[in-house]
């Protein structure tokens, strides 16, 4: 059970309600290619208005749970759900949801427009809606100037703002997003998905996005599920995901941390203690945690939780390690102090830097004490 | 020397631009011009069968002599005699029907390549390009044993009961058609393959995630994508065909009128060079349009090639 992380104020959240019913449903869905296992018994509950990022390195599986909502694919065993209706058998011209496809895919032979009006036209509807429509949705991604233009006349970021009009033209209940950001450059990159989440909560539709960057995902995100190898191995808001991995895999996946191995020494109440091999002192954690004494264990804290001392802390016996600067990582706003430990095992710490020194005052080589709360940190059996 | 802000050219490159060039020319053009002079001559009893011949054994003035004997009574014959009207109309419609036929039989074959598994396209492609290496006129003539009355077709069909009586399709104007579909095939394929696999599969899905079923799909998104390839299989196809005088020769009747037998005929039947290059030039005259268009489409990039 997660420790509730303080007063976190939280307008919106559907699965922590017990009475909600989740929107798009998987049961124990899994996909096989032949022998490959490319989702393995999925069971996964995403509610309506939520946007949902499936996060994971390539190959983990997302593209292909995603493609089996779209109806490109169709799952091995298990079902999906959307809004009530089984999915199973209705080809993707009859589902209720519509995709943004990672190359766009614009139909080159038509205009913007003529892309846009394309899913209306498949629905028959009248003349005159469609171009109320188009008008509507060409206001809404800031395109209208461009209405006649085809799609070899348009740059990377106007393209990808077609696509996403095209989808949203029909208004799915459910938009399914493969990757949307990949090709453009990171400033853009930045504008869009801020864009995209305000375009969220302004239609309140409810978004899956599949991708491979953990910024991207933590960004527009409401809950992300990690996944690896075909199965879901954390889901949780982008805060519950960075401050409480429930596994060394999703610790590592997004953003840096430092993992210290050792053996649990004693759990009580809400407090664990371990052995650490590779600081050589204790490991007193503030944690709930079901484990037993004598298992192998890991550390998990991040290095902005780090602190960096050139002067011994009062107690050395627990939270505290002693090393020596191994090497500076300076990025202008931070500096990253990858610390030698003893052992020989690098921990690395995080030193926003508040001061507009020039010569900062810990430099390589200089032998430093790195300590942290007993709260800043998790232990992981996983 | 290279000028400074020039790249050095090497002289080699002038060569190979000359050689294929030289090439067109001795084998083309000359030939074509001389085509063409032979029309303006008339019939003589002499080897060769016209005059004038022009040489230089009468020195300068005697070369001006024999130019002024220059006449185009062969191309006013042309078009006073309807045979030939008729002929070339004749060709030009059975080349536009054919093209259509070959059309209609070569886009699901090509389609069909385009879609199969990647692995096996080059194996498909090798199977529509191996025929070319025999013999084109020992096909046309395997088309006759199998059309004729005792072919292998009607041996076929009437094995299967489907018909009591043999069919009578040799020496009709259903056996140039077969023949010419038979033999034109590769060339409207292989443009249309081009076509169909240069085609982004990811925009059939987004058609149908947007609503729309495979027939519509097809219309709205393959075909016009597809249509370069049409075009250029088209051209690849009429052109040619319009000159067509084996599969005609072969297997069409004496009421298949096209203007290659035409030609043949006035050329060795009738021993009138002149009046057979009159129609080779009228020929040509009639396809330059196409073959323009078809070339400047190519160069402009929307050849389908």
């Amino acid at each position: 059970m997660a420790k509730a992380l303080g007063p976190v104020r939280r307008t919106f959240a559907p699965w922590n309600d017990p009475e909600a019913k989740p929107f798009i449903e998987f049961r124990g869905v899994t996909k096989r290619f032949g022998d490959f296992t490319a989702v393995d018994s999925v069971s996964l509950g995403i509610y309506e208005r939520e946007f949902f990022a499936l996060l994971g390195p390539s190959g983990c599986g997302k593209t292909t749970l995603m493609r089996m909502v779209a109806g490109f694919e169709e799952p091995s065993e298990g079902d999906i759900f959307v809004d009530g209706q089984n999915l199973a058998g209705i080809p993707p011209y009859r589902r209720p949801s519509n995709m943004m496809f990672q190359s766009y895919a614009l139909f080159p032979h038509m205009t913007v427009e003529g892309n846009i009006a394309f899913g209306l036209k498949q629905a028959r509807m009248p003349r005159g809606e469609i171009a109320a429509r188009v008008e509507e949705m060409l206001k809404l991604v800031k395109l209208a100037p461009l209405a006649k233009r085809r799609p070899n006349q348009l740059s990377g970021g106007q393209k990808q703002r077609v696509a996403l009009a095209r989808s949203l033209a029909k208004k799915p209940k459910v938009l399914l997003l493969d990757e949307p950001l990949g090709a453009l450059d990171k400033k853009l990159r930045e504008e869009t998905q801020f864009e995209l989440t305000d375009l969220q909560q302004e239609l309140g539709l409810t978004f899956l996005i599949v991708t491979h960057d953990q910024e991207e995902a933590m960004t527009v995100a409401d809950r992300i599920a990690v996944m690896e190898h075909g199965r879901i191995v954390q889901v949780a808001t982008p805060a519950e995901i960075y401050e409480q991995p429930n596994s060394r895999y999703v610790a590592d996946f997004i953003g840096d941390i430092n993992l210290l191995e050792g053996r649990i020494t004693g759990t009580g109440g809400s407090s664990v203690r371990m052995a650490c091999a590779d600081t050589g002192a204790g490991i007193f954690v503030e944690q709930h945690l079901q484990a037993n004494a004598g298992d192998t264990a890991w550390f998990a804290i991040r290095p902005e939780k780090v602190s960096i001392s050139l002067d011994r802390p009062a107690d050395v016996t627990v939270n505290t390690v002693a090393g020596k600067v191994w090497d500076i990582g300076y990025l202008g706003d931070v500096s990253i102090y990858h610390v030698r430990l003893a052992t020989g095992a690098i921990v690395k710490a995080t030193v926003t830097n508040r001061t507009r020194l020039v010569e900062r005052p810990i430099t390589w080589e200089d032998d430093v004490w790195l300590s942290w709360a007993r709260d800043s940190g998790i232990v992981l059996v996983s | 020397m290279a000028k400074p802000g020039e790249t050095k050219q090497s002289p080699w490159r002038w060569l190979v631009v000359v050689i294929p060039y030289a090439w067109l020319l001795a084998l083309f053009l000359v030939p074509f011009l001389i085509v063409f002079k032979i029309s303006f001559s008339t019939t003589a009893v002499a080897i060769p069968p016209y005059t004038p011949t022009l040489d230089l054994s009468g020195g300068l003035f005697g070369l001006l002599d024999q130019i002024r004997q220059f006449t185009v009574d062969n191309y006013v014959w042309l078009t006073q005699d309807a045979l030939y009207t008729r002929a070339y109309l004749s060709s030009l419609q059975i080349a536009a029907v054919s093209t259509f036929l070959v059309l209609l039989v070569g886009y699901p074959v090509a389609y069909g390549m385009a879609r199969a598994p990647r692995a096996w396209q080059p194996t498909l492609l090798m199977l529509v390009i191996l025929p070319f290496w025999t013999s084109f006129l020992i096909r046309v003539y395997a088309w006759i044993g199998i059309l004729k009355k005792e072919g292998l077709l009607n041996q076929l069909l009437i094995w299967l009961h489907v018909i009591n009586e043999p069919l009578t399709i040799l020496n009709t104007n259903w056996a140039v058609y077969i023949g010419i579909i038979y033999s034109y095939l590769p060339f409207m394929i292989l443009p249309l393959y081009a076509s169909l696999e240069r085609m982004d599969e990811s925009l059939l899905e987004a058609a149908a995630d947007l609503g729309s079923p495979p027939m519509r799909a097809f219309w709205r998104i393959t075909f016009p994508l597809s249509l370069p390839g049409v075009v250029a299989g088209c051209f690849l196809v009429f052109i040619p065909v319009t000159g067509e005088f084996v599969i005609p020769d072969l297997l069409g009747g004496s009421g298949t009128l096209m203007i290659g037998r035409t030609l043949w005929a006035e050329f060795f039947n009738n021993r009138d060079w002149p009046l057979a290059s009159a129609v080779a030039v009228i020929l040509l005259l009639i396809l330059v349009v196409p073959i323009a268009v078809f070339q400047n489409r190519a160069a402009r990039g929307e050849g389908g090639l």
